[in-house]
């Protein structure tokens, strides 16, 4: 049909197509989320969140105080009412501390956690770690979840053992936008083995 | 005329500071007098020594208040949860025992993490005897 050189030319600007194509396409780290932003519009139950954080950065005077001395912030959006429940009635046996509270502090934090826990708020990452979790499951550590365990398959154990990380618990130390809520992929920077201490503004 | 009293303000505001440390621990002394007759002084020595001592925890690992807080109260520690923890030192950190509810607090949790039971009245007040002893 077409003699040699319209079949070079042609062949030639298809190639070009196929590279641009590829090219200006953005670029990802792995298999993750595609669909991540579309679905919040889409689906009926999700609480418009005025960001385009992963989780609402919902906050309170006592949990920020009592939730965040030891530890980074977990936003009340990762786990669901029962884990937290389960969380906050165990304090004097808190993943091997004692993080005792008095029983005023301790009731409203709860009941803070458990209003803006993921089965209250929905989103779309927070379903997705529900839908992971055994209905009757009270789950108490995010990392043991089968979201947490897929989404970080790729991670050898030792990366989080490391010193500038601690341990799998500490997601900040990769995720920086953790306790806003962000833990998009394209933010996420592993740090290497040495400790940095940052300095108190 | 305005920087004597933006010096003064500041004086004042230094005085305070101090002030409401040294009232914290007469408090504390008040309280010991109170639960113990024998009571004598608080002392800064047993204070160190206190934050010095390793011992065996029944988990199995070494811990003592410089597992967290470094062997030097004017530096940050790191919790073992990886958070950064302030100086313990009032001469690093001037937010230090400041407010009773905290201290006991902190007392309360930490005493039963690192020696696995509460510390003494006569055992916070060195304690506290010792961080303000730190210039």
């Amino acid at each position: 049909m077409f003699n040699f050189n319209t079949r070079f030319k042609l062949s030639l600007i298809v190639s070009c197509i196929l590279f641009l194509t590829a090219a200006l396409s953005p670029l990802r780290g792995d298999d993750d989320e595609d669909e991540q932003f579309e679905n919040r519009e889409k689906k009926g139950t999700v609480i418009k969140i005025n960001s385009r954080y992963d989780f609402v950065a919902v906050s309170n005077p006592k949990f920020k105080a009592e939730c965040s001395s030891c530890h980074m912030i977990y936003l009340p959006g990762l786990l669901p009412a029962r884990s937290w429940t389960k969380i906050m009635s165990t304090l004097d046996k808190h993943f091997g501390e004692n993080a005792e509270l008095d029983a005023a502090t301790q009731k409203e934090i709860t009941e803070f956690l458990v209003k803006n826990s993921s089965d209250h708020v929905h989103t779309t990452r927070g379903d997705k770690i529900l839908s992971g979790i055994g209905a009757k499951e009270e789950i108490m550590r995010i990392s043991e979840t089968q979201y947490f365990k897929k989404k970080h398959d790729e991670i050898n154990p030792s990366v989080f053992k490391r010193k500038s990380i601690g341990s799998a618990a500490n997601c900040i130390a990769c995720h920086s936008g953790a306790e806003r809520g962000d833990f998009s992929e394209d933010s996420v920077v592993i740090p290497k083995n040495e400790i940095v201490v940052p300095v108190k503004k | 005329m305005k920087k004597i009293f933006s010096i003064l303000f500041i004086n004042l505001f230094i005085v305070n500071l101090t002030f409401a440390n040294e009232q914290l621990l007469k408090e504390l002394e008040t309280s010991a007098r109170q639960q113990d007759i024998k009571f004598v002084a608080f002392s800064t020595s047993e204070g160190e020594k206190l934050f010095r001592t390793e011992r065996m925890h029944s988990k199995g690992e070494k811990i003592s208040c410089m597992t967290c807080h470094t062997s030097d109260p004017k530096k940050s520690g790191m919790t073992r949860a990886n958070k950064v923890i302030d100086p313990i030192a009032p001469v690093a950190n001037s937010e230090r025992f400041m407010d009773m509810a905290k201290v006991q607090k902190w007392f309360k949790r930490n005493c039963n993490d690192v020696l696995e039971r509460e510390c003494t009245i006569q055992e916070k007040g060195n304690f506290v005897k010792y961080m303000m002893s730190i210039k």
